[in-house]
């Protein structure tokens, strides 16, 4: 008997076992119960009702006024400025991320080096939210080492150059501490799929270094490239407690500005809060199932 | 020229490149730790001491939030356990096609932002709802837990259920039921046992997401260390960093004992691989 009969023949003992007790079979649900009535209750439920919200005036007839009272100027700078930091953060997180990983993958470095790099990636990534923005204080800040040390050392004081941790460029350099490492995890088993017979063979056939990324490892990668994007894309747009600690309420982007309406209800129509937290919701969306379908792309070249 | 010439070649020109990145990326992760553990040492004017340190931690208050968040961890990681376990076991026996609607409903707190999240819960929950959770403080307690629960679900999900791959389920569960066991008993004393290296590793993601949570805790008005980290981050100079150096070795711990648990699955196809994948997802709750 070979395996192929052995897996037939244990499907037909699965389905007369199944078939001799029905009872059981309706019975199981309640196993999985729990789980549903839980998901729904804490996160499907509440999640509509926002959805619901957003189309309706607060006395509840429906509506459209809340989508469109979001492309008043204020609403549309807090959505513009999220998505900027959000772009330049991933961006800059997945280029120096995809050269430090190809460096610890094919760079003939120490030995150490990339299982190293590789754990410091895992706390890294995890080292996010306030304390973050303590660090990035003490180093950075007004009276930060690094600051100091530049005033000190080359007489550059990077305030007086228009730099400022509490801005635009002040937060991306702060995300980039856990979206380079992110970036670092996702992006090595895709480099350990690129094949050193490729670069062999294109070699034999006398491709250039650049030929080589030009028409094999770009093409290989580039899905996984992006997917790991838009992933530290949605990663930076749904993130507030660093922002917030960094920067308080001086920077209005679309997390902060929510935490405000819900604090305070700083929009005066707790609907158009509803709609603002259903726009963060279609952006993260959006990007999280590009991702995924890229990464299922990506993952032909992996096996 | 021989053919090998070529890429070795290569490889000797762009041998400086490697080192020159790898250095540069280590001093961005290396500076604001040493900057911050520089800073937090010098709250006394001229020496380096402990004293912010010891200011920290003779602050009741924070001895009070920390127990708090680390109780708020420990229920989490229980309820999760309870929940998800049952959950991942039941649907691979006996409802393997509900699979993939588990998984994606497992991931989707990825797609939510917490923030998102805890303004439903507000909305659902009010003191007039059907479900008044906000309108006391157990009912909130619980609220809290609860979405700590929903945080970590996309990394427990996933490593219970790739536990339970690497193990049969149904020859042990048929072992189990012709030794005359019943299921809760199959659960606990077999299949549990089994996928403990699994809950651990999602239970140490979770423990070091929400020790230092912050929106939920913020918005639910509870008395958590997020909040208290982020009052102290406003009217604290020396503080903070000590605290940033406390939650750093608090991660440093959770992804250490996290690797120590991977290891000991030993029957797991690439329990590396399952790990990076967890690391992937987990820095997404934490805003």
């Amino acid at each position: 008997m070979n395996a192929k009969d052995l897996a037939a023949s244990g499907r037909r003992e699965d389905e007369g076992r199944v078939a001799t007790r029905p009872p059981a079979r309706s019975l199981a649900w309640i196993g999985v119960t729990p789980f549903f009535a839980f998901a729904a209750l804490f996160l499907i439920v509440p999640t509509l009702t926002l959805v619901v919200g957003a189309f309706q005036t607060p006395s509840g007839e429906p509506t459209l006024q809340n989508i469109q009272d979001l492309f008043t100027p204020q609403i549309m700078a807090a959505y513009s400025i999220s998505i900027q930091i959000s772009i330049a953060s991933a961006g800059l997180g997945a280029v120096i991320g995809f050269f430090l990983a190809y460096a610890i993958v094919h760079g003939g470095l120490p030995g150490w080096i990339r299982p190293s790099l590789v754990t410091f990636s895992g706390v890294a990534s995890n080292f996010a939210g306030i304390p973050l923005a303590f660090a990035f204080i003490a180093t950075l800040g007004r009276v930060g080492l690094v600051t100091l040390f530049l005033k000190d050392a080359f007489d550059v004081n990077i305030y007086s150059y228009g730099f400022n941790l509490l801005s635009f460029w002040g937060l991306t350099i702060t995300y980039l501490y856990f979206q380079i490492p992110l970036m670092i995890l996702i992006i090595t088993p895709a480099l350990d799929g690129l094949k050193t017979e490729w670069r062999e063979a294109s070699a034999i056939l006398g491709a250039s270094n650049w030929q080589y990324w030009r028409h094999i490892g770009l093409p290989v990668l580039a899905p996984s490239i992006l997917g790991c994007f838009l992933l530290l894309f949605a990663n930076a747009f749904g993130a507030i407690a660093t922002a917030y600690a960094l920067t308080g309420s001086s920077l209005n982007i679309v997390p902060i500005l929510l935490y405000a309406q819900i604090r305070g209800n700083v929009l005066y129509n707790p609907n158009l809060g509803y709609a603002l937290a259903v726009g963060m919701i279609v952006i993260t969306g959006c990007s999280n199932l590009l991702y995924l379908w890229l990464r299922a792309r990506a993952e032909r070249w992996q096996r | 020229m021989s053919p090998s010439r070529g890429p070795r070649e290569a490889g000797r020109a762009s041998r400086a490149g490697p080192y020159v990145i790898v250095v540069v990326g280590i001093l961005y992760f290396v500076l604001p730790l040493v900057a911050t553990f520089e800073f937090s040492l010098s709250m006394l004017r001229g020496v380096w001491s402990f004293e912010a340190y010891r200011s920290v931690f003779s602050d009741e208050r924070f001895r009070q939030t920390f127990t708090f968040s680390i109780v708020a961890a420990l229920l989490t990681i229980v309820v999760g356990s309870l929940l998800i376990v049952p959950t991942a076991y039941w649907v691979r026996l006996r409802f393997p096609k509900l699979r993939p609607l588990v998984e994606f409903i497992t991931l989707l707190p990825l797609v939510i932002p917490p923030i998102v999240l805890v303004f439903g819960y507000l909305r659902l929950y009010n003191s007039s709802s059907f479900l008044p959770f906000t309108g006391s403080a157990n009912g909130t307690y619980v609220l809290l837990v609860f979405g700590y629960v929903v945080l970590s679900m996309p990394y427990m999900f996933r490593a219970v259920d790739t536990g339970m791959a690497a193990i049969d389920i149904r020859t042990l569960t048929e072992a189990a039921e012709s030794l005359g066991a019943n299921r809760i008993t199959i659960l606990f004393r077999v299949i549990l046992p089994n996928v403990r290296a699994a809950v651990l590793s999602g239970a140490f993601l979770s423990f070091a997401i929400v020790i230092g949570e912050f929106v939920l805790a913020s918005l639910l008005n509870q008395p958590a260390f997020g909040p208290y980290l982020a009052l102290v981050g406003t009217n604290r100079a020396y503080e903070p960093s000590a605290l940033a150096i406390i939650a750093f070795a608090v991660t440093w711990i959770c992804m250490g004992l996290l690797q120590v648990a991977g290891r000991q699955r030993r029957k797991q196809p690439n329990p590396r691989r399952s790990i990076r994948s967890l690391l992937t997802l987990s820095r997404r709750a934490r805003g």
